[in-house]
């Protein structure tokens, strides 16, 4: 029987009028791995932001372990358990890499997961734990901050276009933490805009196309030409094919 | 020997400019609130040691022990009600907004103490000095307030860089949204630098009192100079504040030294100079501009 972590019940987000997030539902259990993919512009992002507290809703409503967050302030959602790891890092800058973990330490549940742990995941950071987060590099700063947000013991990750801006071998080694994570009982809710990487890692998928739900499923029901129609529209694809592979 | 004690009384007047610019830099740093109001809330502090305390049987010299922290509470409610509703809305607010409270505490002060000078009362201290050479006089109020403005700025930096809190305030200054996905209250951080801030006025207000005359209208040039020092030094560096405040003092003896009309003058010609040079400041970061 699992345990579900994390539940959106018909979300709808605006920015202004723009509609960017419509009634979407979805569940993330403990241990599992959900990724949203779609297109830039889809509304993965602010769907993230919104579940972390960053966003308003319009309407709907976001439960975590049977609770309703959806009033809460992203600070008292992020002491319940609830981690987002935002697109671009979003390091604190002038703090030394131990400094940014500290933070992230701060307010942190009981858990597997602590610095020397986070140290123990990624070998370099020990020798360099003095430097100022501005000085390392996009992957490095990436790791930061998963780091960052590990240390907190969250009950559920959400990572945010982890691959954007860096390159394929770093990417790789950033992707590899996900099963080792979730062995903890985590549930992570990936967005991902390179659709392979995302639904290699997923158990299940959740497709966005204009902020609306265009498909679900676990990653292994699901065939690529599926997915590759819920991300661009299945009329598009229907008359004039996609030129770039989603992948 | 005369250039010498000139420096001297430059270093001297140079401390009390760092122990009143330092909470305008905080506030700054921190919130990015440039706090108009922050000449006028040192000079009620320096009211409030005159007035009030003693009847609460403190002596005016004592008054700082309450109210120092007595404002860092003020601070802390001004910030979490007035600065912050002001910051939610943009940041052009802030600046009408304690613009605002500006005026108001004037015309208050005004209206209940009339423009009558007053002095905090120091007793016989205040005629005190050393005089280690004939032509050097070294006076103890002045040295008093020197020692406390490098005793804040040191704890203060102890505090920002050791303690978790400092971290954090540290944090919220770089990235309040982040601060928050790592569960961090950013208002409350807010409060709290603000409280701190509120606490150093209220210290540079007293000592102002100490060392001069002062009348509701004293805050306006004060803060003038307080915005001298923190650009000299370079936002965000609480040594820059202290070495800002006593290059400004220098200069601005200097000036007198000459003429006493050209004080003021001479210091702001060095902080047009540093501004037109070094705008980052003589220990500011370039990105702190960005």
């Amino acid at each position: 029987m699992s345990e579900i972590l994390l539940e959106v019940d018909e979300l709808t987000v605006h920015h202004g009028q723009l509609c960017a997030v419509d009634g979407v539902s979805f569940k993330v259990d403990r241990g599992e791995v959900l990724t949203m993919v779609g297109a830039n512009g889809a509304g993965k992002s602010t769907l993230l932001r919104t579940v972390a507290g960053l966003h308003h809703q319009t309407s709907g409503t976001i439960r975590f372990q049977g609770v309703n967050v959806t009033k809460l302030a992203p600070q008292r959602r992020a002491r319940l358990g609830i981690a987002l790891v935002p697109e671009g890092r979003r390091l604190f800058s002038s703090l030394t890499l131990e400094e940014n973990l500290q933070v992230g330490a701060h307010h942190a549940a009981r858990g597997p997961f602590s610095i020397e742990r986070v140290y123990e995941l990624f070998d370099w950071m020990p020798a360099r734990r003095r430097q100022r987060a501005w000085q390392f590099s996009g992957g490095e700063q990436q790791a930061i901050a998963i780091g960052r947000a590990l240390v907190a013991n969250p009950q559920v990750l959400l990572l945010d276009e982890l691959s954007l801006g860096l390159a394929p071998i770093v990417i790789e080694r950033i992707y590899a933490l996900i099963p080792d994570i979730v062995a903890h009982g985590v549930g992570i809710l990936l967005v991902e805009q390179d659709v392979t990487l995302g639904v290699g890692v997923a158990d299940r998928v959740h497709c966005m196309l204009e902020g609306k739900t265009s498909l679900t499923g676990t990653s292994g029901e699901l065939t690529s030409a599926q997915i590759e129609r819920a991300y661009f529209g299945g009329e598009m694809s229907a008359t004039s094919p996609p030129h770039e592979s989603p992948a | 020997m005369i250039w010498l004690n000139v420096v001297i009384q430059g270093v001297l007047v140079g401390g009390f400019y760092a122990l009143f610019a330092c909470g305008l830099s905080l506030m700054f740093g921190v919130m990015r609130v440039i706090n108009l109001a922050h000449g006028d809330m040192a000079v009620v502090a320096a009211y409030v040691a005159v007035f009030l305390t003693p009847h609460a049987h403190i002596p005016e010299v004592w008054a700082f022990v309450v109210v120092a922290p007595l404002f860092g509470v003020v601070g802390y409610v001004v910030q979490r009600t007035l600065i912050q509703k002001s910051i939610d809305r943009d940041p052009f607010t802030t600046l009408l907004v304690t613009f605002g409270l500006s005026v108001i505490i004037e015309n208050l002060l005004l209206e209940i103490y009339s423009s009558n000078g007053q002095i905090v009362n120091v007793g016989e201290l205040i005629v005190k000095s050393w005089h280690p050479q004939t032509i050097i006089y070294i006076s103890y109020v002045s040295l008093a307030v020197l020692a406390a403005a490098v005793a804040v700025l040191g704890l203060l930096q102890v505090f920002l860089s050791k303690s978790g809190t400092g971290r954090l305030i540290r944090a919220v200054a770089d990235d309040h949204e982040a601060a928050q996905l790592s569960g961090t209250n950013y208002r409350h951080i807010f409060g709290i630098a603000a409280a701190i801030a509120f606490a150093t006025v209220a210290l540079a207000g007293i000592s102002y009192g100490m060392m001069t005359e002062f009348a509701p209208t004293s805050g306006g040039i004060n803060l003038l100079f307080a915005f001298e020092t923190v650009v000299i030094g370079g936002i965000g560096s609480l040594w820059g504040t202290l070495v800002g405040g006593i290059a400004l003092g220098v200069a601005q003896q200097f000036g007198a030294h000459f003429n006493p009309e050209y004080q003021v003058l001479a210091g702001n010609i060095l902080f047009l100079v540093v501004l037109a040079i070094r705008p980052e400041g003589l220990f500011g970061k370039r990105t702190a501009l960005a």
